[in-house]
C-alpha cells in the first residue's frame, strides 16, 4: 500500500506534449484490457449457451451427428422419467434445509460475535476456515465415515449411519453445507459492524429494548446483506455435486435419496452419454434458477431495506 | 469505577456465556478435523471398530502408504499435477481479471453499462449451462485428457466474480494518481501497470489465493476432463478410494486427504486477513 512507482520512474514531459490522448484512442484502449474478457465471453459463454439450447433438442453421444428430436428431451424429462422427478424433489429438498439452516446459524454467531470486545478476530477466522475446506473431497470423505455405520453419529444417537438410510443420506449431504456457514457469517459481520451506532442509542433513548432494538434497527439495515446472502447461497445450493458424490459413493444411493440434480445430469450426459438429454438438463436449471432468483428479487421490494431510499 | 463495576456485572456474565457458546460451536465445527487428523493416524482395525477418537498407537505407515500414491502414480506426480493446475488458474486469473476489470473501472467504451451488466449476470450463471458445449469443444480440439480445459477458461476471465472483486477495489482507489500520470504523459497501459496495479495489491492476492483454494479443491471439472492415471490430481486420486470398501484402505486414505488439505490450512494460516476480509467485502458494496 506505500509504495507508488511514477515519481522516480517517469520523466517529466516538456509542456509542449499533449496533455489528453485522443478519445479514440482510449476506446481501443479498453477494448484491448478487456479483449480476454470478450473472447471468453463469446467462446466460453454465449456460444457454449447457445450450442447447449440447439443440442436439448437433438439425440447427441458425442461420436455421432446431432439428430434433431424437437422438443422429445424435454417431454420424456417432464412425462416418462421418474428418476429425474426424483433428483427435482432431491434438489429442492436440500436447498430448502441447507439454505435457511445456513443463514440462521451464521446470523446467531454473527449477532454473538458483534459485541465481543476479545478473540472476535480469532472466532471470525476459526469458523470461517471450514469454508474454505468443505468443498474439498478430503472432508467429503471424512462425511461419508462420520455418518456411516459404526461411525461418530450412529455411535452417538445409536440411529446407525445416515449414509445408508433414503430417509437421512441427504441430512448428512445437507450438515456438510451447514459446517460452511463461515462465508455468510463474515459478511454477516461485517454488515452488521456498519450499522450506526446512533440508530441504537436514539432507540434506546426512545426506550426500546434489545429485542425491539433487534426487530426495528438490526433486521431492516441488514436486510440488503440478508438477501445478497440469500440469493447466492441458494444458486450455489442448486449446483451441489462434490458432497452428494462422496457420500454415496458416486451413486446417488440409497434409492437415489442423494441424486441431486447435477449428479443426474453428470450420469445423463457423461456416463450415459445421452448429451442431448443433459443439455436440456442444464437449460431448466438455468431457467429455474433464473426464475427463483427473479422472484427473490421481486419479494425483496417488500423486505429489503436500503437506507439511501429510506427518510433518514 | 465502583459503582459502574456493579452495574456491569450482568453483562460481563453475558459475555462469559457468549465466549462459551462460541467455545462450545468451535468444538463441535472442528471435530471433523481432528477426526481426520486422528483416523490418518489409527491402525485399519481402530479405524471404525473404535470409539475413540485418539489412536492406540501411532500409525505412521498410513502415511507412508499414501506416499506410494493411487495406481502406480506417485503422490508426488498427483501433487505436482494439483499444484500446476491450480498455479496455472492463480495466473490465468490474475492477469485477466486484473485486465477487464481496470476496463471497466477507469475507462469508457461504447456499451459499457450492458457489458458491466452482463458480467455481473454470468456470476450468477450455473457452471453447467455451459459445461456440456464447453467439453463438445475441447472435445473436439482434441484437448479432453489435457489440462487446457482446467486452465485456459481462467486466462479469459471467466470467473467474472474476480472481475467484480476487482472492480470494486479499483474503485475505491483516488483517482488523483492516475490523472498525475496521465498528465506526466503516461497512457491507459502505463497508468495501469505502474500507478494501478501496484495499488490494487491486496484484491490481486485475494484472487490469487481463493483461486488457489478453489481450483485445488475443484472436483467436478476434473472428474470430466482427466482420465488418465498419471494425469490425475490429489482429488481425483482420492475419489479411486471412494468405492473401496475394506476399512484397510481407510489409513491411507485419510492420510492422503491429510496431506490434500494441508496447502489449504497453510495458506489459511498466512493469509487469513486477506481472506476474511475479500469474503466481506464481496457482500457489501454489491
Amino acid at each position: 500500500m506505500t509504495t507508488t512507482a511514477i515519481p522516480t520512474e517517469t520523466k517529466r514531459v516538456p509542456a509542449a506534449a499533449p496533455k489528453r490522448r485522443p478519445k479514440r484512442e482510449r476506446e481501443g484502449a479498453a477494448w484491448v484490457f478487456l479483449s480476454p474478457w470478450v473472447l471468453g465471453a463469446i467462446v466460453l459463454t454465449l456460444l457454449p449457451m447457445a450450442v447447449s439450447l440447439y443440442l436439448s433438442f437433438t439425440d447427441y453421444d458425442l461420436f455421432n451427428p446431432p439428430k434433431w428430436v424437437g422438443l422429445r428431451n424435454y417431454v420424456q424429462m417432464f412425462t416418462e422419467d421418474p428418476r429425474y422427478w426424483r433428483s427435482v424433489v432431491t434438489t429442492v429438498t436440500y436447498v430448502v434445509i441447507a439454505v435457511p439452516l445456513q443463514l440462521a446459524l451464521a446470523l446467531v454467531v454473527a449477532l454473538a460475535l458483534k459485541g465481543m470486545k476479545r478473540g472476535k478476530a480469532f472466532y471470525r477466522s476459526a469458523f470461517y476456515a471450514p469454508s474454505l475446506l468443505g468443498a474439498s473431497m478430503s472432508i467429503a470423505l471424512v462425511w461419508r465415515a462420520v455418518f456411516n455405520d459404526g461411525g461418530t453419529v450412529d455411535n452417538l444417537l445409536g440411529t446407525g449411519g445416515w449414509v445408508n438410510k433414503p430417509g437421512w443420506s441427504l441430512l448428512a449431504v445437507a450438515l456438510l453445507t451447514v459446517w460452511q456457514f463461515g462465508a455468510p457469517m463474515v459478511i454477516f459481520l461485517a454488515g452488521l459492524q456498519q450499522i450506526p451506532a446512533e440508530l441504537y442509542e436514539a432507540a434506546a433513548v426512545d426506550g426500546a429494548g434489545k429485542w425491539r432494538q433487534f426487530l426495528s434497527v438490526t433486521v431492516p439495515m441488514l436486510s440488503p446483506v440478508l438477501f445478497f446472502n440469500l440469493v447466492l447461497q441458494t444458486i450455489q445450493a442448486f449446483q451441489v455435486f462434490t458432497p452428494a458424490f462422496a457420500v454415496s459413493a458416486g451413486k446417488g444411493g440409497p434409492a437415489d435419496s442423494t441424486l441431486v440434480y447435477t449428479m443426474y445430469l453428470y450420469d445423463r450426459g457423461f456416463v450415459a452419454s445421452h448429451m442431448g438429454y443433459a443439455s436440456a438438463m442444464a437449460w431448466v436449471l438455468l431457467l429455474v434458477i433464473g426464475v427463483v432468483t427473479a422472484v427473490l428479487f421481486r419479494t425483496s421490494r417488500s423486505w429489503v431495506f436500503y437506507a439511501s431510499e429510506g427518510d433518514r | 469505577m465502583t459503582s459502574t463495576a456493579v452495574s456491569r456485572m450482568p453483562v460481563r456474565w453475558g459475555r462469559v456465556a457468549v465466549h462459551l457458546g462460541c467455545l462450545a460451536a468451535l468444538l463441535v465445527m472442528l471435530y471433523p478435523l481432528a477426526w481426520l487428523l486422528a483416523t490418518s493416524l489409527k491402525p485399519a482395525d481402530e479405524v471404525i471398530a473404535s470409539l475413540n477418537l485418539l489412536p492406540s498407537h501411532l500409525e505412521w505407515s498410513n502415511y507412508s502408504t499414501a506416499m506410494e500414491g493411487v495406481n502406480d502414480v506417485s503422490i508426488w506426480r498427483l501433487l505436482g499435477n494439483s499444484l500446476l493446475i491450480a498455479g496455472g488458474a492463480v495466473l490465468g486469473n490474475v492477469i485477466s481479471c486484473s485486465l477487464a476489470a481496470y476496463a471497466f473501472a477507469r475507462l469508457r467504451f461504447r456499451l459499457r453499462g450492458p457489458l458491466f451488466a452482463f458480467m455481473i449476470a454470468t456470476i450468477m450463471l450455473p457452471h453447467h449451462a455451459v459445461l456440456i458445449p464447453q467439453y463438445i469443444i475441447f472435445n473436439q480440439l482434441g484437448l479432453v485428457n489435457t489440462y487446457w480445459p482446467l486452465i485456459l477458461p481462467k486466462f479469459l476471465a471467466t470467473e467474472a466474480f474476480f472481475v467484480f472483486l476487482i472492480v470494486q477495489f479499483m474503485r475505491g482507489l483516488p483517482r488523483e494518481l492516475e490523472e498525475a500520470a496521465r498528465i506526466d504523459g503516461c497512457g491507459p497501459f502505463r497508468s495501469f501497470f505502474q500507478v494501478v496495479l501496484p495499488l490494487t495489491r491486496p484484491a490481486l492476492i485475494t484472487t490469487a489465493i481463493f483461486t488457489f483454494i478453489w481450483t485445488w479443491n475443484d472436483f467436478f471439472t476434473q472428474l470430466i476432463y482427466l482420465f488418465d492415471p498419471d494425469k490425475f490430481t490429489l482429488t481425483l486420486a482420492l475419489r479411486s478410494f471412494v468405492d473401496a470398501s475394506s476399512t484397510s484402505a481407510f489409513g491411507p486414505m485419510f492420510a492422503m486427504s491429510v496431506i490434500a488439505l494441508l496447502p489449504i490450512v497453510l495458506f489459511f494460516l498466512a493469509f487469513q486477513r486477506f481472506l476474511v476480509e475479500g469474503m466481506a467485502s464481496s457482500g457489501l458494496k454489491g
